[in-house]
């Protein structure tokens, strides 16, 4: 797998990110990447700038400087919604259903426009993506009737059903008690065992350390470690920035 | 792996399926009307016709695309305009009284482009500075005579009969094909995702869905909507002022039908129409004191029932009378 990352081009790449809201500057010349089926984990203390960074690579905003790109191809100036079809989805930290929709009809939605299919395709697209969910028996249930797990839930099942090659999953297993947490994690498992692509923003290390790869470790706008999960653990700007905060 | 799981989508429920019975009664009815109605009963369902159009329309864009315009009278005196220089080019005026919401329309998507980069109520105002704009364009024209305005006179020539019946029909066919369209539109992919722009644009924005392209479809149908009722009363009232036809005072009626009868509803509108022409039809010789009793009655609504008659009802009860949505029926296995 490594001698496969290092001869292709990564999947998703951001260069030399940086971003400003008005004077403030959220992030500094970060430079990520992430390659096909690869699972990488983000941590940093809150305010390091993971949801920023989210959002410049899926196209919410556009970066001040630097060059997002997709199977190298340069992607910064492409909306969000042309990166959804193009195979960049992403959930949200505070889920975002759409309240005045049912359950099924929001996977709907995802499936006729960020997959692009029609009809009884798209519709057994989103039942399929709703059982994997476990959402199945909710489908007619207004969203706005959801309690947190089960809106955690849809926020991954719409953008799985756009059909994405790389995920993007911002802090998923937060607020959920452990048996959820466990139940969403060997989920996001089975979706690494497909070969997607996952990029997971995460407080909650045990869970991360299930899944993924590699690990990439934020602060103050800046990548301050990223490689083997352990090692960048033990790295001691790791453990000042982020454990020696008190966090987990 | 997973059994494919066996399953239904069920878009037609046995009440809807009356209810589009009834409705297609109901337009038979309504097209033979006039032929049993006195001129006055025609008249007024000419009326009724242009307040349910309207208010079908600013439901549309307000309760399923997010879009709150005060600016709708725009197409309304647009429209008009339009059917009017075209028969002053020699087109029929029946013809030009279609035709003209159709440019309307055009006028719709450019404006669209402009428009709907704004969001909240920043778009509903440039809406309304549009519609001032648009007026006062149309004010120099030489053949409006600035706040004079003219009159539809081509339409003279018919029997005052036949005229008042020809308007019916149109109001009528208008209101049909228009209320056809905007069902199908909400059944489609497009009135899924102009609901889900209406929940959270971002969010839809992010699962693939062009918030753009999406609401320019909106936007456009109900320009064409408006300008339609627009045509309808200046056939039935022939004169045709700038100040009445692009008045605000049709944007004020939108929002009190839509918000009576219920916002993000199918029926609601309709029933908003209808309850607006009955207190106009008993009250409105109250002229101040009948505009008056419209706000407080408004005011009411917002503070005690805001979801409106049809949703509360819809709250209430299953029954959907036109079902835009799609439930999931899983087969036993």
């Amino acid at each position: 797998m490594a001698a496969d990352m290092a001869s292709s081009s990564p999947l998703l790449q951001g260069v030399g990110i940086d971003k400003s809201f008005g004077a403030f500057q959220v992030l500094k010349a970060v430079d990520f990447h992430a390659a096909r089926g690869e699972a990488i984990g983000i941590v940093g203390p809150n305010g390091a700038g993971k949801t920023t960074l989210f959002g410049v690579l899926a196209g919410a905003f556009p970066p001040t400087a630097g060059t997002v790109r997709l199977y190298g191809d340069d992607i910064t100036d492409m909306s969000a919604t042309a990166r959804c079809r193009r195979g960049i989805a992403r959930t949200h930290q505070v889920p975002r259903p759409f309240l005045g929709m049912s359950v099924f009809e929001n996977v709907l939605a995802a499936a006729n426009h960020g997959a692009g299919l029609a009809g009884g395709t798209a519709e057994a697209l989103a039942v399929e993506t709703l059982e994997r969910t476990a959402l199945l028996h909710l489908a007619n249930r207004p969203a706005a009737a959801l309690g947190l797990l089960d809106r955690k839930r849809l926020e991954l099942a719409r953008a799985l059903a756009t059909r994405p090659q790389v995920i993007l999953l911002d802090e998923i297993g937060g607020g959920l008690t452990e048996v959820e947490l466990h139940l969403l994690t060997d989920l996001i498992g089975t979706l690494k065992g497909d070969g997607m692509t996952i990029v997971w923003i995460e407080h909650i290390l045990h869970a991360l350390l299930r899944i993924i790869d590699r690990l990439v470790c934020m602060n103050a706008g800046e990548v301050i470690a990223d490689g083997e999960p352990v090692a960048v653990m033990a790295d001691p700007h790791v453990m000042r920035a982020y454990l020696g905060s008190g966090v987990e | 792996m997973m059994s494919p799981v066996s399953f239904a989508i069920e878009r037609w429920t046995s009440a809807s399926r009356l209810t589009a019975a009834l409705s297609a009664a109901l337009l038979a009815v309504l097209v033979i009307l006039p032929l049993f109605a006195s001129g006055l009963v025609v008249d007024k369902a000419t009326t009724l016709f242009v307040y349910v159009l309207l208010a079908v329309m600013w439901n549309l864009l307000a309760g399923y695309a997010g879009l709150v315009s005060v600016g709708q009278q725009a197409f309304f005196g647009i429209g008009a305009y339009f059917a009017l220089r075209l028969v002053d080019f020699g087109v029929p005026p029946y013809m030009a009284l279609v035709v003209g919401p159709l440019g309307a329309g055009l006028v719709g998507a450019a404006l669209s482009v402009f428009a709907l980069r704004l969001k909240g109520g920043e778009f509903a105002i440039a809406m309304w500075v549009i519609a001032e704009a648009l007026r006062i364009a149309v004010m120099f024209d030489p053949a409006v005579q600035g706040e004079t305005g003219t009159s539809l006179l081509a339409l003279n020539a018919f029997d005052p009969e036949l005229r008042r019946n020809l308007t019916y029909w149109l109001g009528l066919g208008g209101l049909t094909a228009m209320l056809v369209a905007t069902f199908l539109l909400l059944r489609s992919k497009i009135g899924a995702a102009a609901q889900a722009i209406r929940d959270d644009e971002e969010a839809a924005g992010s699962i693939g869905i062009d918030v753009m392209r999406i609401k320019q479809i909106i936007f456009v149908l109900a320009a064409v909507g408006c300008a339609l009722a627009g045509t309808v009363w200046l056939a039935s009232a022939i004169t045709f002022q700038p100040r009445t036809s692009f008045g605000v005072q049709w944007t004020v009626f939108m929002l009190f039908m839509v918000l009576v009868g219920g916002l993000g509803t199918f029926e609601g509108p309709i029933v908003g129409a209808v309850i607006f022409f009955l207190l106009q039809e008993i009250f409105g010789d109250f002229s101040v004191w009948y505009l008056a009793g419209l706000g407080f009655v408004a005011i009411a609504f917002a503070l005690f029932l805001p979801e409106g008659i049809a949703g509360w009802i819809q709250n209430r009860s299953e029954v959907r009378l036109f079902v835009t949505g799609r439930k999931l029926r899983i087969n036993p296995q």
